[in-house]
């Protein structure tokens, strides 16, 4: 690492590549899994169930999907951004932390609520409404970030050239946030692809469907691990896609260039309608589950909660997340580092490989660890490290997106001033870059510890034996329909969740929610 | 910087959350189940305290854990599978997973509700049916055999949840019945004629109570587990018991099998037994609704008396391990 900070910003040190390799390659571990599963079905087997009809509508219903909540996302991220982040609101501090609790909401509960209300609400856009609602903070946190610090100049230059405050404001701050949004949307758009919960629920056939039920039946490993393969295929040129969107959009505009914070802006007229629309996001991401779960609470006779369980399940969440989020940062480290500080083809391609493990359904990323570890590493069967090990080849791309911004937003002048004062590269990484992505680095932990908390499959597979989580606990309950005696987990796991949510709402570390 | 703190803390917990966790492993007899533990979870408590010893159990899904059994191979820790379904032993049964179970425990149930290879066997039954919601469907309008439900009269009223294990054990049955393309003509009729698609049981009765459907393929004591939670004045939808047969009249069973870390397990063959015993199988009658497969335990009271049932279709529940046929014909038309 000793060129970390040094001037030839093209040829990353050696000893960096290789450490992010290395953690790249162990969050490709399932992928491994999915190439000897499906080599030893061999292609004649292999071949009919890659081309089938079937394969190709899942598919199609799987991008549709992820466009759409992508879409969906910049469409309430973008505008709720720039509302708590530039408009003078009434309890301002609220509506910045209700823009990021749908973070906390897991997408099972969100689609459980609406169907309660709404039965009718199956298939596509019902499917397209919860994810986009639950993910839209991916979108928000970044923009928002960028927005407090956005330069506000050119911004007033257009209004003396004449531009209304509207067309100004969009003009001038579009380009600037674009490339914060869209990484914000990838993240969406990645989350929408790998989601099982919802699209179940809501009845809606798509590619983790697909999967998931290959092994159900008759465990059919060969046909699941092939369409895994497919999705993970599909997942990279998303990645792709961003990459080439992002390219662009970053040689366009300057993101967040460090101008004088500008204060907010009254909105006049506006704001009533400005208000309406946080309500109603508001309403539909956190107001619809409260009063689902409470009406089921009130139906049911098996309302007892046996406060025991609930907090030893609270407990086992938050630790077995803790530590997912963990091992997941340590890995991303060395990627992210090399994403922020270097350009070229080894260090975007490492990059693009710690994405692929995302979009991989929990099921698949579970039984692989189970593959893995009872072949490479028995010691660690069901030990909460292989655990936290599926959750860091889960989660890695949020946590390597806010090092990696965390790290560019380090001034090179500040480092190579350090450097002339006499310290060394390695105590000028340890005491200037990292003390100054630190807020964006913890943001990017707390991300994933909160998606942590909400993921269910692999944790039902992969969870030391006799270890109970939140989640583990909804399922088990609503699986047999005692919705009365679920709701307390399903209320915790959301307040627990709530939390880092919070943490990752307040100014200063939002950034890292997302890049 | 404010947020160094909360992540020196996470970092922490990360550190002494392996010490937490690390408390298993030395249990003395280590269950997966495949049944919910809302509904096992007693009856293992039970069994614990009886034999004085200490139990840890792996709740998930059956299919899902032996696929996980069939990963683990011989290294697997488990001793004992405690399956939902037939068809999840019998694969088991297949992969040579299990090993033989006494002449005794094989001997407490019939014959056709335990495995030919004398290595699982059934421990409670339940039976396919017809549910219904009265306030849109006569009884008497109900066919008495599920194939009738690819006729016109029915299109989009009708709910499956094919991803269901219970579902595909039922076709299994018709394609070992009816043959292949009996069973193939049934399931694209049905796709044909709308049918609806749910992701299990539980749903298409919440459909059901709902009026989303009007007809739905389940099995009988899904009803029960309804009416302990809503209380059974507040359950409207009704069960038709199709007479015997037809693969629509399947009676499935959920059983037990030791597997080969069980094998030099006492407490493994204790709870084989236990699971058989006369107590046993009346808690399970109360608890869970299903039948008693064991002779001389009373039924529940509100079904039809399953010899009345008679078997269903006679199917060797052996057989119905071919799911892999069942989910290559469930794939070719699409279902799944």
């Amino acid at each position: 690492m000793s060129t970390l900070a040094a001037h030839r910003p093209d040829r990353p040190p050696r000893l960096l590549v290789a450490v992010a390799l290395l953690c790249a390659a162990a969050a490709a571990c399932p992928i491994a899994y999915l190439a000897i599963r499906t080599a030893q079905a061999g292609w004649s087997d292999v071949r009919p169930l890659l081309l089938r009809d079937r394969t190709l509508e899942l598919g199609l219903n799987s991008l549709a999907l992820c466009g759409s909540v992508a879409l969906g996302s910049l469409v309430i991220g973008i505008p709720t951004a720039w509302l708590v982040t530039r408009a003078r609101l009434p309890w301002a501090g609220f509506w910045r932390v209700v823009a990021a609790l749908p973070l906390a909401m897991p997408s099972y509960v969100a689609a459980y609520a609406w169907l309660t209300f709404v039965p009718g609400l199956h298939g596509y856009w019902g499917t397209v409404l919860v994810l986009t609602l639950v993910s839209a903070p991916y979108v928000t946190l970044p923009v928002a970030a960028v927005l407090r610090r956005a330069d506000t100049d050119v911004e007033d230059v257009a209004r003396t050239l004449g531009m209304g405050p509207t067309r100004a404001a969009v003009a001038t701050l579009l380009p600037q946030v674009l490339p914060a949004a869209t990484a914000g949307a990838l993240l969406a758009a990645l989350y929408a692809l790998s989601d099982f919960g919802a699209p179940a629920l809501m009845r809606h056939q798509v590619f983790t469907y697909g999967i998931q039920h290959a092994y159900k039946i008759g465990f059919d490993r060969t046909l699941a691990a092939v369409m895994a393969l497919v999705l993970a295929a599909m997942a990279l040129a998303v990645v792709l896609g961003e990459r080439l969107f992002r390219g662009r959009a970053e040689r366009r505009g300057a993101s967040g260039s460090g101008g004088v914070p500008a204060p907010p802006r009254s909105l006049g007229r506006g704001l009533p309608v400005a208000l309406a629309l946080l309500g109603i996001v508001a309403v539909a991401t956190l107001g619809v589950p409260a009063a689902a779960l409470a009406v089921q609470s009130a139906e049911s006779l098996s309302t007892g909660v046996v406060w025991d369980e609930l907090g030893g399940a609270a407990a086992q969440t938050v630790a077995l997340s803790a530590a997912g989020a963990a091992l997941t940062v340590l890995l991303a480290l060395p990627i992210g580092i090399l994403a922020g500080r270097f350009r070229g083809r080894v260090a975007a391609s490492i990059e693009s490989a710690s994405y692929l493990g995302n979009a991989i359904p929990g099921i698949v990323v579970g039984l692989a660890l189970v593959f893995l570890t009872i072949n490479l590493l028995p010691g660690l069967y069901q030990t909460s490290v292989a655990l936290a090990a599926a959750y860091a080849v889960m989660f890695l791309p949020k946590a390597v997106g806010a090092v990696r911004t965390g790290v560019q937003q380090v001034p090179r002048d500040v480092e190579e001033a350090a450097r002339v004062l006499g310290r060394g590269p390695v105590r000028v990484w340890a005491t200037v870059t990292a003390r100054i992505a630190s807020p964006g680095i913890a943001a990017g932990a707390l991300l994933v510890m909160l998606t942590a908390m909400k993921e269910l499959p692999a944790t039902l597979m992969l969870r030391p034996i006799g270890v109970e989580t939140l989640a583990t606990e909804l399922w088990s309950k609503s699986a047999v329909g005692s919705y009365g005696a679920a709701a307390p987990y399903a209320v915790s796991l959301v307040l627990v969740a709530a939390l880092p949510a919070y943490l990752l709402s307040r100014p200063g570390t939002e950034r890292g929610a997302a890049s | 910087m404010r947020i160094t703190r909360p992540l020196l803390g996470l970092t922490g917990l990360a550190l002494v959350s392996p010490l937490l966790a690390a408390c298993g492993g030395d249990a003395d007899l280590v269950i997966y189940s495949g049944r919910n533990e809302e509904l096992v979870g007693g009856i293992i408590e039970e069994f614990e305290e009886q034999e004085g010893i200490e139990v840890e159990v792996r709740y998930g899904d059956t299919a899902e854990l032996a696929a996980q059994v069939a990963e683990e191979g011989d290294s697997s820790p488990a001793d004992v599978f405690f399956s939902q379904d037939a068809g999840a032993l019998g694969l088991l049964s297949e992969e040579g997973l299990l090993t033989d179970l006494s002449e005794d425990d094989l001997g407490r149930v019939p014959e056709v509700y335990a495995s030919t290879e004398g290595d699982w066997v059934g421990v409670t039954g339940r039976v396919r049916v017809i549910a219904y919601d009265p306030d849109q469907v006569e009884e008497s309008e109900l066919p008495d055999d599920v194939a009738a439900f690819t006729e016109p009269e029915w299109r989009g009223r009708v709910a499956i949840a094919p991803t269901n294990a219970s579902f595909q054990t039922f076709i299994t049955a018709m394609r070992v019945n009816d043959g292949e393309e009996a069973a193939r003509a049934f399931l694209e009729g049905l796709i044909a004629n709308d049918v609806e698609i749910y992701e299990h049981n539980l749903a298409i009765l919440d459909a059901l109570e709902a009026g989303e459907v009007e007809v739905g393929l389940i099995n009988h004591y899904y009803l029960h587990e309804k009416k302990i939670e809503l209380g059974e004045e507040n359950v409207r939808t009704q069960l038709k018991f199709l007479p015997p047969g037809t693969a629509g009249a399947l009676v499935n069973v959920a059983g037990v099998g030791v597997l080969e870390g069980g094998s030099d397990n006492e407490h493994a063959d204790a709870f084989v037994e236990y699971l058989l015993s006369d107590e046993t199988q009346a808690e399970f009658v109360e608890v869970t609704g299903e039948y008693p497969l064991v002779d001389g335990v009373e039924p529940p009271a509100d079904v039809p008396p399953l010899e009345e049932l008679g078997g269903g279709t006679g199917i060797d529940l052996g057989e119905l391990s071919s799911l892999d046929e069942t989910v290559d014909l469930l794939t070719e038309v699409g279902l799944i």
